[in-house]
């Protein structure tokens, strides 16, 4: 069971990297405009 | 409702609504009408940054506004609304404020709570999962490893994350009242507490995955509930910026400048085009002209002012420019007084106790209760039985306070707490669709109560705008309508819409509060008031508006006017009827006018004449009689019978002091959406109340099972995750039964 050791933590961490990336795009403002981003896709920037 | 059309009243003009924002750039947020696609926001953005000057452009489709930045100087304000016009969307400049911001905080700090307990939730089952599939073969060692790592995520997870039930808990506490965050909020400390406990002691049973996911679930009905409420306030915020008043205001060297309503200072001079709106309580310094006053009395007929005459806010100045000068500041005009009418009738609604609220009020006392009688059973049990014979050994404290603790859990409100909100979401969300706003949940219930409406007439059973009765002369309609087209008076352009497209007379002139007078071929013409056209005709008994129309030497003609229903008004009140609804029509117009709207709607209680105060006397009493008034109305008088009726709605044309005396506010033309705000409100209380009895069955079984100690920490999560999804499915009912009348 001493691969628990390294299991455990690699675990906990990918999960609060995880939760990292989702504070980062809630304070980017990825949330703000929900309706224009899906459709923003569609823009092509010369 | 005002005589003139909202696109004929003038726009606020766009320069009184630009800011200087943090990098130096003058920034104007503006709400864009009918842009809905890629296509859409790459126009509107390439097309203003193409520009010279513009920095920025930002469209936000979800709220439809846009934001533009420019170098101080480049652009003219109106330039970019020009060329919105130009593109096809119509632009109203609007100034966001700093509501928008802090609502916006709230739904940001909700999310990360959520997050949070999400993934606190996640990673314990990762850990929860092998104890319970393990069993029997896990070794005590490992399963207090998990146990622990369990507690490093679920302490710090869940204390942040229940934030939001502790301070409402608190602020229930504070004022002695029980709400449903407060056995929430015991749970979680307890759960926790006990866990912990259990954990140092390499006990076998720890519900850190419990009480995350428990806060997961209640966070996302939080959020839900939340984002809701949000979008139906923005969108009330939304109508009522597209009414801001701005004014021109005329300094001591004549420059005219634009601002906001809210920089007037007393003293200001303003500059009153036609079709503008009064943004103060003034005088007229200057000129004369006729004045809708329709929102501030329910009087369908225009005021005639001249100069020395008070003119208050609301008003809309109809025919002539005119020059006034402020005699009080926005919050000191007239609203003032009746904001703290609206005050005083918020207050005889506060007695109002919510569903939940009131089950909360049963709930926790008997859970409490039987948590404690748990623990005391489990403790003293085996004590008694011994005494009366039995040969049973003592349990100890510990599994008394364990099976006492599950039974917090396992009754922990997470279905109740969602009973209501899912619900509530469910059906505001539908009648948000149907352009119905409804500000609370709290107002959704109320409504379902409603047994009486009182209708106000002008601008909410009307559409506040006069129509010519038939059977006119024909000829004498053109010729009139010559005259009329040259005003922008009500009654004239009632008369031009019925005559249809036609010649303009040259040279006509109009004077305030009389009518027109024009020569046409030859022949002098005068459209106006009996006594400006026709002076020695008798007055008419109907008491309809009138217009009277000479042509040189030739009998008059009268021209008789109504105010014309809502299309669907007719059949609204036969709605309401056929839902033992008793509808009551009470108006501050003339008797006469009111009873001929009485009639063609189908109402047969009606009053007219009816000041401020009458109404709300009127709802007082029917109050009194203990009947649930809803009162729909628009107008500044009718603002405080709104704040006191049991329930309120008004028109999204209605004004900003009506509004917000409102629960709901209605969109569009259509009256209709009432009786479906109505049923769904109705819907929304059965549905509630099954959700209520599920839980009450739920915990029924529960309850017992973990006072017996038969809980295990599988149990609970698979009890509490089922009763929350079946209360969920049971709420999204609404979403689809009971849409047979329309379509």
């Amino acid at each position: 069971m001493d691969i628990m050791i390294f299991l455990i933590p690699a675990a906990v961490f990918m999960g609060a990297v995880g939760l990292a990336g989702f504070f980062w795009s809630l304070r980017a403002g990825q949330y703000e405009d929900l309706e224009g981003a899906k459709h923003r896709i569609l823009i092509d920037d010369e | 409702m005002a005589f003139v059309e909202p696109i004929e009243v003038a726009r606020p003009d766009p320069d009184a609504f630009v800011r200087r924002d943090a990098t130096g750039n003058d920034v104007l947020e503006l709400l864009v009408k009918g842009a809905k696609c890629a296509a859409c926001i790459k126009k509107i953005e390439s097309n203003l940054l193409a520009m010279s000057g513009v920095a920025d452009a930002r469209l936000n489709l979800s709220t439809a506004r846009l934001s533009v930045a420019w170098k101080p100087g480049a652009v003219q304000p109106h330039a970019i609304t020009d060329a919105l016009q130009r593109l096809g969307y119509a632009a109203t400049a609007f100034d966001p404020g700093d509501v928008k911001r802090q609502a916006d905080d709230e739904g940001r700090k909700l999310l990360r709570y959520l997050a949070v307990a999400g993934f606190a939730a996640m990673n314990i089952m990762m850990f929860s999962v092998p104890i319970w599939s393990g069993q029997g073969e896990m070794g005590e060692g490992t399963r207090t490893l998990l146990h622990w790592v369990s507690a490093l995520i679920a302490i710090p997870a869940s204390l942040y994350a229940a934030q939001p039930f502790f301070q409402s808990a608190w602020r229930a506490l504070r004022i002695r009242r029980a709400n449903m965050d407060v056995p929430i909020s015991l749970a979680v400390l307890l759960t926790i507490s006990v866990s912990v406990a259990e954990t140092i002691q390499q006990g076998e049973h720890a519900y850190f995955d419990g009480i995350t996911m428990l806060l997961f679930f209640l966070l996302i009905g939080r959020y839900l509930d939340h984002r809701l409420r949000e979008q139906a306030r923005t969108a009330a915020r939304d109508l009522l910026a597209l009414q801001v008043v701005t004014a021109s205001r005329v300094d001591k060297n004549g420059n005219v400048s634009a601002v906001l309503a809210r920089d007037i200072e007393v003293g200001d001079r303003l500059q009153l085009s036609a079709g503008a709106g009064v943004p103060v309580d003034g005088v007229i310094v200057d000129g004369a002209s006729e004045f809708d006053c329709s929102m501030l009395t329910g009087e369908t007929l225009p005021q005639t002012v001249k100069p020395g005459d008070r003119i208050f806010a609301g008003a809309i100045n109809l025919t002539q420019p005119v020059l006034m000068r402020a005699t009080a500041r926005t919050q000191d005009s007239t609203l003032a007084e009746l904001s703290r009418l609206i005050e005083a009738g918020e207050q005889s609604r506060a007695t109002f106790v919510r569903l939940a609220d009131r089950a909360a009020a049963l709930y926790v006392p008997v859970v409490h209760t039987l948590a404690a009688l748990t623990f005391l059973g489990w403790l003293l049990g085996p004590m008694l039985l011994r005494l009366a014979g039995f040969d049973i050994a003592d349990v100890g404290a510990r599994i008394a306070l364990m099976n006492a603790v599950a039974v917090l859990i396992i009754t922990c409100p997470c279905a109740l707490g969602l009973a209501v909100p899912a619900v509530q979401v469910v059906a505001t969300g539908r009648l948000f669709k149907r352009g119905v706003l409804v500000k609370s949940g709290n107002a959704l219930e109320r409504l379902a109560q409603v047994d009486t409406v009182v209708l106000d007439k002008t601008g909410t059973l009307t559409l506040g705008r006069p129509r010519l009765v038939g059977g006119v002369d024909a000829s004498a309609l053109q010729s009139a309508a010559t005259l009329a087209r040259t005003s922008r008076h009500p009654l004239s352009r009632a008369l031009a819409e019925a005559a249809g497209s036609g010649p303009v007379a040259s040279g006509a002139i109009e004077r305030p509060g009389e009518g027109i007078e024009a020569v046409v071929d030859g022949v002098a013409c005068r459209l106006g008031r009996r006594a400006f056209a026709a002076p020695l005709e008798t007055d008419a008994p109907d008491g309809e508006a009138e217009l009277w129309y000479a042509h040189g030497d030739a009998a008059p003609v009268r021209f008789a006017f109504v105010d014309s229903l809502r299309a669907d008004a007719a059949q609204t009140i036969q709605a309401l009827g056929a839902r033992g609804i008793t509808v009551e029509l009470i108006s501050g117009d003339r008797p006469a006018a009111v009873a001929v709207a009485a009639r063609a709607a189908g109402i047969g209680d009606w009053s007219g004449g009816a000041a401020p105060g009458d109404k709300v006397d009127r709802i007082t009493a029917l109050r009194a009689q203990g009947r649930y008034p809803l009162m729909v109305g628009d107008g500044l008088n009718d603002a405080a019978a709104l704040a006191c009726a049991h329930a309120s709605a008004s028109p999204g044309t209605a004004l900003e002091a009506s509004q917000s005396a409102s629960d709901i506010v209605i969109q569009g033309a259509a009256l209709m959406p009432l009786v479906e705000a109505i049923d769904v409100a109705r819907a929304a209380k059965a549905r509630a109340r099954e959700n209520l009895q599920f839980s009450a069955l739920y915990n029924l079984i529960a309850a017992p099972l973990a006072a017996a100690g038969f809980l295990t920490p599988l149990i609970a999560a698979l009890a509490m995750s089922g009763s929350s999804m079946v209360v969920t499915l049971n709420a999204l009912r609404l979403q689809i039964e009971g849409r047979s009348w329309t379509s």
